[in-house]
Parts: structure tokens; sequence; C-alpha cells
């Protein structure tokens, strides 16, 4: 096609000016090699894939390729590679889980995605809370036990606070004599007579006679510690003092904390709820 | 009146003839003959006879040179070589392209003339053209005939032979990823995954259309390289070069007037022979890929007209110009090209001897920064990730210095075994008393030891946050 004509034999349109003459020299055949294969792809295209849009779809193409369905197609792939470690996962006790480096792996790298889109609403990416509102996952002071099982059951079944609101039933300085009690003996500053206030005033049924909470002396009532220096719904004494008033989860009471976690029993497999605790048992505080 | 005044343009029609391009119209029929070169040219093609017997070999069991992505090792004999240690691939390509810089510089396009894969495999393909077809002339004529039963057997057999060469050559690529024995298996028992077909399809093609068809095209149009040796070679650099001086006026060898005439007897053998069809009597072109094959047959015919040999050979402008070649350490492109050579060199060296066999990471908790604990610690949280690069469980221990009341909390650091060629990340925290830092930031060491032979010790470089003045 191209050849390297020698310009006087070429033939030309009859066009001439000036004695330079428009020839008609072939298209260089690496272009039509070129433009012929680009429409064949634009046909070949057109036919295979969902390509021209009509009034409210699109023709759907030979192959019946879309997207949802490549999307789809992908999911369970990858749903496939990790069938046999969630088999596994279903298996293993939550202690095994633990101790085997690479279970506890894939149980937390997994449980990152389902953390992320479940948990970290309200308890942040990292597990560390919202200071007053929602608790902090990462350190070692649990309201239900920090356990694995108990890590397990919580995310299943959810928990709901409870705690009587006292303005009304005990007289306000009692209640201010109770909100010193507490802040001091978080800061390791309680007195004796403080104690025997506090144990006389009914605080000891829930939160324990040494004032050290309900999981700590087993009555797994969700009842904190407040010896020690985390508080679930703030330390100052204004904040100590609205809880004792008002209570926690305390129908039509104003001003009452609200302490609620939902139950994720219905929503997550069994097996993504365990790789949860790992994780969550993984975050710093497990015991 | 000039004659461009007068629109009298032919001049300019002949200027654009001599300016002749090749676009691959014609088929460019090379004749062969035999030379000192072409006899380089041949060992250079044999060279690439590794590439095929490579993956048969083993090495402790398993593929000596193993690409394994999965995996994401590479495996060089004995020596396996991790995703960390890839920087030294940078340093390998460096290490090529000076390679082909000083080499240019020196001696031209070495590369092209005799060693590159479009260069040998389309003289594989020519020769095996040649074997099948016959000589270049029988060829344009069968090119030129109909087809008749002798054509479409000789061209069938033809592209049978090419596209068996393309095949191996795929196959051989694919190899050098997987298990060549298992590879083969699964190709003939059409199982294999679908990689492997497509690179396959891509070899078969690239090996079928490049050395089959496009040929001396490649080295026009798509190499990137081509188009930068002019700037590689300077006045210095040795290229085949026709001596004008001896050669001008050419003519034929014998008649009227041949006395006056130079030694050219202008019988284009030197263009019959170039495998990309350039004179190379019009001086140092982009179609010349330094091969020598056209020194051959010139030297070929001098001996039989009983002139001197050397019409065309291997000379540098200087030299055409009566000058004298510098030696080569005292040439600035040469030192600096050796420069980076050796610095490259040292680095591979250095890197392969150096390889660690534990790769060690740790990275700080960056949400939450720290946690404050029920009973007054401060506790921060570390992901350890370390990479057991040998063939056997290791066992460390770990603990940290530069952290005076800081403590590893629980037995974790005590004993970690990382398991033969795997990386499984753990958590590790460690904890303050109440009080004992002062600084938000504390920075301090994590030192990581081997209990047993071989015996490794690591450091890395962390920090402890704590809030401030607690």
């Amino acid at each position: 096609m191209a050849k390297p004509n020698k310009p006087e034999q070429v033939p030309d349109t009859g066009h001439e000016w000036d004695g330079i003459r428009e020839l008609t020299n072939p298209i260089p055949r690496w272009w039509m090699i070129s433009f012929h294969a680009s429409w064949i792809f634009c046909v070949v295209y057109l036919l295979l894939y969902p390509s021209i849009p009509l009034l409210h779809e699109s023709t759907k193409g030979l192959l019946g390729w879309t997207q949802i369905k490549e999307f789809k197609e992908a999911v369970a792939e990858n749903d496939a590679v990790k069938a046999p470690f969630l088999k596994k996962v279903a298996q293993m006790s939550g202690q095994e889980l633990l101790d085997d480096a690479g279970m506890r792996n894939f149980a937390d790298s997994s449980a990152k995605a389902i953390f992320g889109d479940n948990c970290a609403a309200c308890h942040g990416s990292g597990g560390q809370g919202a200071p007053g509102l929602f608790p902090n996952l990462a350190d070692d002071a649990w309201l239900y036990g920090g356990d694995f099982d108990t890590i397990v059951e919580t995310i299943t079944d959810g928990r709901e606070g409870d705690m009587p609101a006292h303005k009304g039933e005990l007289p306000d300085a009692e209640i201010n004599l109770l909100a010193d009690f507490v802040v001091a003996a978080a800061e390791g500053k309680a007195t004796p007579k403080g104690l025997i206030h506090f144990n006389e005033a009914g605080c000891a049924g829930c939160h324990g006679e040494d004032a050290k909470g309900g999981a700590i002396n087993e009555l797994g009532s969700g009842a904190a510690n407040l010896t020690d220096g985390i508080w679930r719904f703030g330390g100052s004494k204004d904040e100590v003092l609205r809880t004792i008033r008002y209570g926690v989860n305390q129908e039509d009471v104003p001003n009452t904390r609200i302490a609620i976690m939902p139950a994720f029993g219905e929503k997550l497999t069994p097996e993504s709820i365990k790789m949860l605790a790992v994780k969550v048992h993984e975050l710093g505080g497990g015991k | 009146m000039t004659d461009s005044e007068k629109g009298m343009v032919s001049d300019l029609y002949e200027e654009a003839h001599h300016y002749h391009v090749n676009v691959g119209g014609e088929t460019i029929h090379a004749k062969r003959l035999t030379g000192r070169f072409r006899t380089l040219k041949w060992y250079g093609s044999a060279l690439w006879l590794l590439y095929f017997i490579m993956p048969y070999f083993r090495w402790d069991g398993q593929q000596a040179i193993l690409f394994d992505i999965p995996e994401r090792q590479f495996h060089l004999f004995a020596l396996t070589i991790w995703p960390q240690d890839i920087w030294m691939l940078a340093l390998v390509l460096i290490l090529l392209a000076i390679t082909l810089f000083a080499v240019t510089a020196v001696a031209g396009r070495v590369w092209c003339g005799y060693f590159c894969f479009q260069t040998v495999w389309t003289d594989w393909f020519t020769w095996l053209e040649e074997k099948i077809e016959g000589s270049p002339v029988q060829r344009r004529k069968l090119d030129a005939a109909p087809w008749n039963g002798r054509k479409i057997r000789l061209k069938l057999f033809k592209h049978t032979l090419w596209l068996m060469i393309s095949i191996i050559t795929g196959v051989t690529f694919a190899a050098y990823f997987t298990d060549v024995f298992d590879l083969w298996y699964r190709y003939v028992s059409l199982d294999a995954p679908i990689e492997a077909w497509v690179v396959l399809a891509a070899f078969i093609f690239g090996t079928y259309v490049f050395a089959g068809f496009m040929r001396e095209q490649v080295c026009f149009w798509l190499c990137p390289y081509a188009r930068i040796q002019s700037v590689m070679v300077d006045k210095d650099s040795i290229l085949p070069t026709y001596d004008v001086q001896r050669g001008e006026p050419r003519g034929k060898v014998s008649g009227k007037g041949s006395e006056s005439r130079g030694d050219c007897i202008d019988c284009h053998l030197c263009v019959g022979v170039c495998p990309t069809g350039v004179d190379i009597r019009e001086g140092m072109q982009e179609g010349c890929i330094t091969c020598g094959l056209c020194i051959d047959a010139c030297d070929s015919i001098m001996d039989r007209v009983k002139r001197p040999r050397g019409l065309i050979h291997y000379a540098s402008e200087k030299e055409m110009q009566g000058e004298q070649l510098p030696p080569l350490f005292k040439r600035p492109r040469v030192i600096s090209y050796l420069a980076i050579f050796f610095l490259a060199v040292g680095g591979i060296v250095y890197g392969l001897t150096h390889i660690p066999p534990v790769e060690l990471s740790i990275v700080h908790a960056r949400q939450p920064l720290y946690i404050q604990m029920s009973n007054g610690d401060v506790q921060n949280k570390y992901t350890i990730k370390a990479l057991n690069k040998t063939k056997g469980d290791l066992h460390f221990t770990m603990t940290s210095v530069g952290l005076d009341g800081v403590f590893i909390v629980g037995n974790k650091g005590d004993k970690i075994t990382l398991k033969a060629g795997k990386m499984v990340p753990f958590h590790l925290f460690l904890a303050a008393k109440r009080g004992v830092l002062k600084n938000k930031k504390t920075p301090f060491q994590f030192i990581f030891k081997s209990v047993e032979p071989p015996f490794i010790r690591l450091t890395y470089e962390s920090v402890f946050i704590s809030p401030r003045g607690k």
C-alpha cells in the first residue's frame, strides 16, 4: 500500500495549484488496520455488553453482564475463600480462638469491617468510646464482665443499664454526701465514715459493700466499680450528682442517663459475633 | 524569477524522494551470508537458549528460578527474595539501563544487533523461512505468485513452525511464574488458570506478529531505545561505517571510467543483507541496528574484487576524520556510566548478602493513643508484624528499653513463635504506672532477640504516649 512512490508517478486528483498537485496516496496500512480493528471492536462491544440506552433501561448485551452481577460473583468468591475459616470459628471455643495465633489474627482482621459497620458509631473506631456517652471497650473496666463468653452475650442480647433515681427517695443533703464519697473513692481517698454512709443508703445492694461494682463482686448487675478512676457518665461532682439523682434508664424521669446497648443477635451471624468478641477482647482489656 | 517563484517545485519532490521511509509496505527479504559478524550473531542468539532451558533447572527440590506471585516470593537458586527486598529490583533496573547506555556509548547498538529478542526471534523466523521457501529471490517470487497447492503447502508449513516457536516462547515465559512441569501438564490437559492462558495468548500473538510480520518495523516505530540512541552515541562510539573517502565515487568495477572510481562497486549487497533494509552508505541512521552483516557482505565482495577489506567497518566518527580515539577511561560518559554501574552492583551485592532473616515492623495504635486502665495504669497498644523469611520456625523474646517503670503486660513478650515463611500480626500492650512518665510522648526501643541459633537481634524505635502529667 504505502509503497515509496516516485511523486511523478502517483495518480493525482486532478487538482493542481501553482504546480503543486494533490496526490492520492493510499492511507498507511497500519492506520487502516487500526481503523478497522477499532470499529470491529465497537460493534462486538455493542453486541456483547449493555450499551444502547433505551427509554427505561438499556440493551442487555449477549453476555448478560452487569456490574452488580460481577460484584456478587466477587463477593461469593471471597466468601468461598473465607468459608473454611468461618467453619473453624464456629467450632472453636473462645479460648481456643484467642490462643491460636492464626485464627486470632483472622478473627481480628475480619471483625475490623464488622466493628466499623456496627460498633464504631458509638464505641469509636478503636473501641475508645465517648466519655460520658458510650463506654470505652479498650480498658479493663467492665460493667458486665470482660471474659470472652460474656462479651459474646453482651453483643448477642444487648445490655440495658438500670439505676434507680434517688431524687425524692433520699434527702438532698444525703445525696450530696454520697456524691462526695464517690468522687473521693475514685481518687483513693474514701473515708471509712463515707463507706458506712454508702452502705446505709442502700448503694451497696448493687455497687457492693466495698463500692467495687457489680461484675467484680459477681452480682453481674452492670453496676459500676466506683473506686477506679474510670467513669461511665463522668466523674465531676455535678455529673455524679446527676447520676444519683436521676438514675439510669428510668422511665418518666427527666435527665435520667441513657445506657442502652442494642442486641445484635439477629443482625449478625454467630461467627461474626464471635470474631467481634475476639476483637473486643484484644482491644486491651479482655479478661 | 527563480524556479520556486515560478512555481517549479520538482526539486522539492527530489528531496522528498531521498528520505525514503520504511513503513513496512514491502517485506524485507534479506540475503543470508556467512562471516565474522554472522557468527557473532549466532552466539548472541545462542544465549537465548538459556531462556528456554532455565525453567527446567531444580534447586533444593523446587524450580531454580521462580517468581512465585501468590506467595510473593522470588526464588533465585539458593536465594529467596521477599517483597521487602524489592528495592534491589530498582538497582537491577538501573544496572541494566546503565549497561545498555555504556555499551551504546562505546560500541553502538550492540544489544539491538546481537542480543535483542526482536532481532533474535526475527532471525530464527527468517532462517526457517529461507529453509522452507528458499532464497530471497525465490521468496519474493513466491509472494507474488498466485495461490496454488505448492504455495499453500510451503506457507502452511512455515506458519506452523512459527506458531510452534511462539507457543514454546509463551509457555516458557509463563513457566518462570509457576512450576514448569505442572504448567505443561495443565496446558496440555486444558486445565490452566485464566492468567496462564492470557499470558500464553499474548506471547503467541506477540512473537508471531512481531517476529513473523512486523520485524524491522518494531525497531523503527515501536522500540523506544531506537528513538533515544542518538543521544547515547557520540563521536567516539564505534559504529558500522562506510568509508566515503575510499568508496566514492561508486560504480562498476570494470568498464569505461572505472579507474577513476572509488572502491565501492555499487553491488548493493550491503543493502541486500541488511535485516532492516537500510543503506549503510548513507551514514548512521535510525534503522541501523549495528549488527555488522553489511560488513560481512562488503568484505566478501572486496575479497572477490581483490581490494582490501574494511570498506565498511566498525569505526567512530572521530576515527573517520583521522583522529585518535581517546582511551575508554578518559571519556566522561564511560566514567559516569561505570560509576553508576558499580554503585548499583555494590548495592545489589550488599542487598543480596544482607537479606535480613526476620523483617520487623511495629505500629503504635493510633486510636486510642493510650488507654486509662482501672488501676490507674496507662496502657499503649502495639501491633507487631514480624515476617520470618527463613525455612524454619524461630522463637523470640521481646523487651523494651529506654522506658523506666513501663512493662509489657502479661507474658506476651516472653516467647514469640514465628512460623517459617509466615507473618501473623499480633498485639502487645505496654503499661506505665500512674505518674511514672512526665512527657506526653516518650521514645524507646523494642528489642527482639532470638532464643536459639541463629542468633538474631533486632531493634525497633517506637513511642509510648501518655496523658500529660500522669
